[in-house]
C-alpha cells in the first residue's frame, strides 16, 4: 500500500517472530522434559519445526519491511 | 450448539505459561496497531474507506478475513464430520464462481459510483425506500451475526479452556470496540490481515498432522468409508437424488440454491465484505482484490472440511447431535475443530491455534461492526436523521456507533444465551435478506429497463416470501417436501431452496411491476448501468498482473478440484 508509517506486514513479522520464538523454545523444552501426557504425534515435535518455521517468516517481514525502509 | 457445550463438564484443554502469553501477546498486538492508526483516521474518507488507498493484496486478505469468523470455522468444520465432504461446496462452488462475478462485473460499479455502501449504492440506482429498506435490514442482521458469533466463540473458549463466558465476550468485545473506533475502517482492515495470517498459521497444522496420522489421503478415504459411508467422500456423485446423500439435498440445490442465489447474494452484495474490496486504491486493485481473496477461499477447506473428515477417520469416539451429548456427557459436532486442535498441539501450538480461533472471531466481529457504523451513518442516520451535518460530526457518530455496535452485539449474545433456539434460526435468519437483495442489485446493474419502483417492490416481496416460507414450514412441516422439495431435507438444504424460491420472487415482482411503471433515463444510469456506462481502461499492464487472468487460473483450478473429489 501506499506506506505512511509503519507497515502492516511489519506487525505481520512480529507476530510470526514472537510466536515462532515461542513455540519453538516450547518444543524443545518438551523434547527435554517429555509431558506425562503427550499429544498424538508428538514424535514429530511439530512445534520445533512449525515455530521454526514461523520465526524465520517473521524475520523476513520484519527486515524487509522494517519501518526504517520505504516500500 | 448451544446446550451440548454448556453440558460438557470438563475442558478439552489447558493452557500453559506460553499459550497465555502468545494469547496476551495476540491481544497487545491488535490494539497497538488501533492505537497507532487512531491519527488516520480523521475524515469521513479516512474512517469509513480507509482512505481508499489499499492494495489489492491488503483488500483481497482482509475481503476474505472477514468472512471468516468463528462460525465460519466452526460450523463448517462441524458440517464437515456432518455430511462429509459435501460441506465444501460452500466453497468451491458456494464461494469461488461469485468471487470471481464479483470481481470483473460488479466491482466496477461499485467501485466507480463511489458510493460508501451496498445500501449507497442502491439509492443510486433506485431511490431512498430501497436504501433504507436494505440498510435497516442489513444493520439489524450485521449485530445479529455478530452475536451469535460472539456467543459461540465464548461457548467454545469455555469447553476447550474453561474460561468463563462473560469473561470472554466482555475482553474480545472491548479490544474489537477499542481498535475499530480509534481507527476505523483503515484499522479493522489491518487487523484483519493479521488475524488472516494467524488463523493459517494456527490451522494449518491440524491437516498436516491429520493426514500423516491417517496414513495419506487415500487411506483417510478408506478409513471415511469405513466409519462413515462411502457417500461421505464424494462431491457430486451422490447428488442425483435426495436420498443418497448426507445432506439430502439435489444436485438443483447446491448448483442453483447454493451456487447462484446465496452465493452470489452474500458475495456480491453483503456489505460487510464488498465494504473492504471498496477500499482499494484504484480499479484494478479493487478487481484484483477479490481474485486474491477467492484464491484463498479455494484453500479453506484444508484448515475446515479437512480437520472435519479427519475427524471421522482418526477420533475414536462418535461426535453426536446436542441432545445425544448432553445425555451421554459426550462431545457434539460442533467441537470437532476445538478436539482436533487439542489432539495434535501441545503446548504453544495450542495457544497459537486458539490464538486463531480468538482472531478468527475478532475479524468477524470487526467486519460486522466496522460495516455496521457505515451503514449507519451514511444510510440511516445521514439519510434520513441528519443530513447537512459536518464530515467531522459524521465520523464522530462512526467512533459511537462503533461501540454502540458492539454493544448490542454484546446484548444479542447475552439473548442467544437465554434463547438459545436463535443459534438455529440464524443461518434462516441470513438468508431471508441476502437472496432477494442479490435480484434486486443484478437487476439493477445489468437491466437499464428496471424502475424505482421494480426495485423496491422486488426487494420486498422476495424478503417476505422468504420469511413466509420458513414460517410456513415451522407452523406445518410437512410443507418441507414443497419448499425443499423432499420431504426429508435438513435444515442446510431448506435453506438453499427457500433462497432460490426468494430469489425469483424478487426477480418476477421486479420485472412485473418495471414494465408497469416508467423507467429512468439512460443519462440517469451512467455509472450505474451496463450498457449506459463507459468503464473506465485499465492501465497498461502485462497479462500476469491482469484481474482476468488470475480469475481464469482461480476458476480452471476449482473446476479441477470439483473433479478430482467428484
Amino acid at each position: 500500500m501506499q506506506e505512511r508509517g509503519i507497515s502492516i506486514w511489519f506487525f505481520i513479522g512480529l507476530s510470526l517472530l514472537v510466536n515462532g520464538g515461542l513455540i519453538t523454545g516450547s518444543g524443545v523444552w518438551e523434547v527435554l522434559h517429555p509431558p506425562a501426557n503427550p499429544v498424538v504425534l508428538f514424535d514429530l515435535h511439530a512445534s520445533i519445526w512449525w515455530g521454526a518455521i514461523l520465526f524465520v517468516g517473521g524475520i523476513f517481514y520484519c527486515a524487509r519491511f522494517a519501518p526504517r525502509r520505504k516500500t | 450448539m448451544t446446550l451440548a457445550l454448556l453440558a460438557v463438564p470438563t475442558r478439552l484443554a489447558h493452557l500453559t505459561a506460553v499459550d497465555a502469553i502468545i494469547v496476551a501477546f495476540y491481544f497487545a498486538l491488535v490494539l497497538a496497531i488501533g492505537f497507532y492508526l487512531r491519527g488516520r483516521a480523521e475524515t469521513g474518507e479516512d474512517f469509513f474507506m480507509a482512505g481508499r488507498e489499499m492494495t489489492a493484496w491488503i483488500a483481497g486478505l482482509s475481503f476474505m478475513s472477514a468472512n471468516m469468523g468463528s462460525l465460519e470455522l466452526m460450523g463448517w468444520a462441524a458440517l464437515a464430520y456432518r455430511y462429509g465432504i459435501l460441506a465444501a461446496h460452500a466453497y468451491w462452488i458456494g464461494a469461488i464462481p461469485a468471487i470471481l462475478f464479483l470481481a470483473l462485473v460488479m466491482m466496477p460499479f461499485y467501485y466507480i459510483s463511489k458510493t460508501h455502501s451496498v445500501p449507497g449504492y442502491l439509492k443510486l440506482r433506485f431511490g431512498e425506500p430501497s436504501r433504507a429498506l436494505s440498510a435497516i435490514s442489513f444493520g439489524v442482521m450485521t449485530v445479529l451475526m455478530s452475536g451469535i458469533n460472539m456467543y459461540s466463540m465464548a461457548l467454545v473458549m469455555k469447553v476447550v479452556l474453561g474460561w468463563d463466558i462473560h469473561f470472554s465476550i466482555w475482553v474480545s468485545s472491548i479490544v474489537v470496540a477499542i481498535y475499530v473506533s480509534l481507527g476505523g475502517l483503515r484499522s479493522a482492515i489491518f487487523n484483519e490481515v493479521l488475524q488472516f495470517i494467524l488463523v493459517w498459521a494456527g490451522a494449518l497444522l491440524i491437516p498436516i498432522l491429520g493426514l500423516i496420522e491417517a496414513g495419506g489421503f487415500s487411506n483417510l478415504k478408506r478409513q471415511i468409508t469405513h466409519n462413515a459411508g462411502e457417500e461421505y467422500t464424494h462431491l457430486w456423485s451422490t447428488l442425483g437424488s435426495f436420498n443418497s446423500n448426507p445432506m439430502g439435498v439435489h444436485w438443483t440445490g447446491i448448483v442453483f440454491g447454493l451456487g447462484l442465489v446465496i452465493s452470489f447474494g452474500y458475495w456480491t452484495t453483503d456489505f460487510l465484505v464488498v465494504q473492504r474490496v471498496m477500499a482499494a486504491k484504484d480499479l484494478r486493485s479493487a478487481k484484483m482484490a477479490p481474485v486474491i481473496g477467492a484464491a484463498f477461499k479455494m484453500m479453506v477447506p484444508l484448515i475446515v472440511t479437512l480437520p472435519g473428515l479427519l475427524a471421522l477417520a482418526v477420533l475414536p469416539f462418535k461426535l453426536t447431535d446436542e441432545t445425544t451429548a448432553i445425555a451421554t456427557g459426550g462431545h457434539s459436532y460442533n467441537e470437532v475443530l476445538p478436539l482436533m486442535l487439542a489432539r495434535y498441539c501441545g503446548p504453544g501450538l495450542l495457544g497459537l491455534g486458539i490464538t486463531a480461533l480468538v482472531a478468527g472471531f475478532m475479524s468477524g466481529m470487526a467486519g460486522n461492526v466496522s460495516a455496521f457504523a457505515t451503514v449507519w451513518t451514511y444510510d440511516i442516520y445521514r439519510a434520513l436523521i441528519k443530513k447537512d451535518a459536518t464530515d467531522h460530526h459524521y465520523v464522530n457518530m462512526g467512533r459511537w456507533c462503533t461501540i454502540l455496535g458492539v454493544l448490542i452485539s454484546i446484548g444479542t449474545a447475552y439473548m442467544v444465551m437465554s434463547f438459545a433456539s436463535i443459534m438455529d434460526y440464524a443461518q434462516a435468519l441470513f438468508s431471508f435478506f441476502i437472496a432477494p437483495l442479490f435480484g434486486t442489485v443484478i437487476l439493477g446493474m445489468l437491466w437499464k429497463r428496471t424502475t424505482d419502483a421494480g426495485g423496491f417492490w422486488g426487494l420486498l416481496a422476495g424478503t417476505l416470501s422468504s420469511v413466509g416460507m420458513w414460517a410456513w414450514v415451522k407452523v406445518s412441516p410437512a410443507a418441507l417436501r414443497y419448499i425443499a422439495l423432499s420431504p426429508n431435507a435438513r435444515d442446510e438444504a431448506e435453506n438453499l431452496y427457500r433462497a432460490l424460491w426468494s430469489w425469483i420472487v424478487c426477480i418476477i415482482v421486479t420485472v412485473v411491476v418495471s414494465y408497469m411503471t416508467r423507467p429512468r433515463e439512460d443519462h440517469e444510469l451512467t455509472g450505474l448501468v451496463y450498457g449506459v456506462t463507459a468503464l473506465p481502461r485499465e492501465e497498461a499492464v502485462p497479462f500476469y498482473q491482469k484481474p482476468i487472468f488470475w480469475a481464469v487460473v482461480v476458476g480452471t483450478i476449482t473446476i479441477g478440484l470439483n473433479i478430482i473429489f467428484w
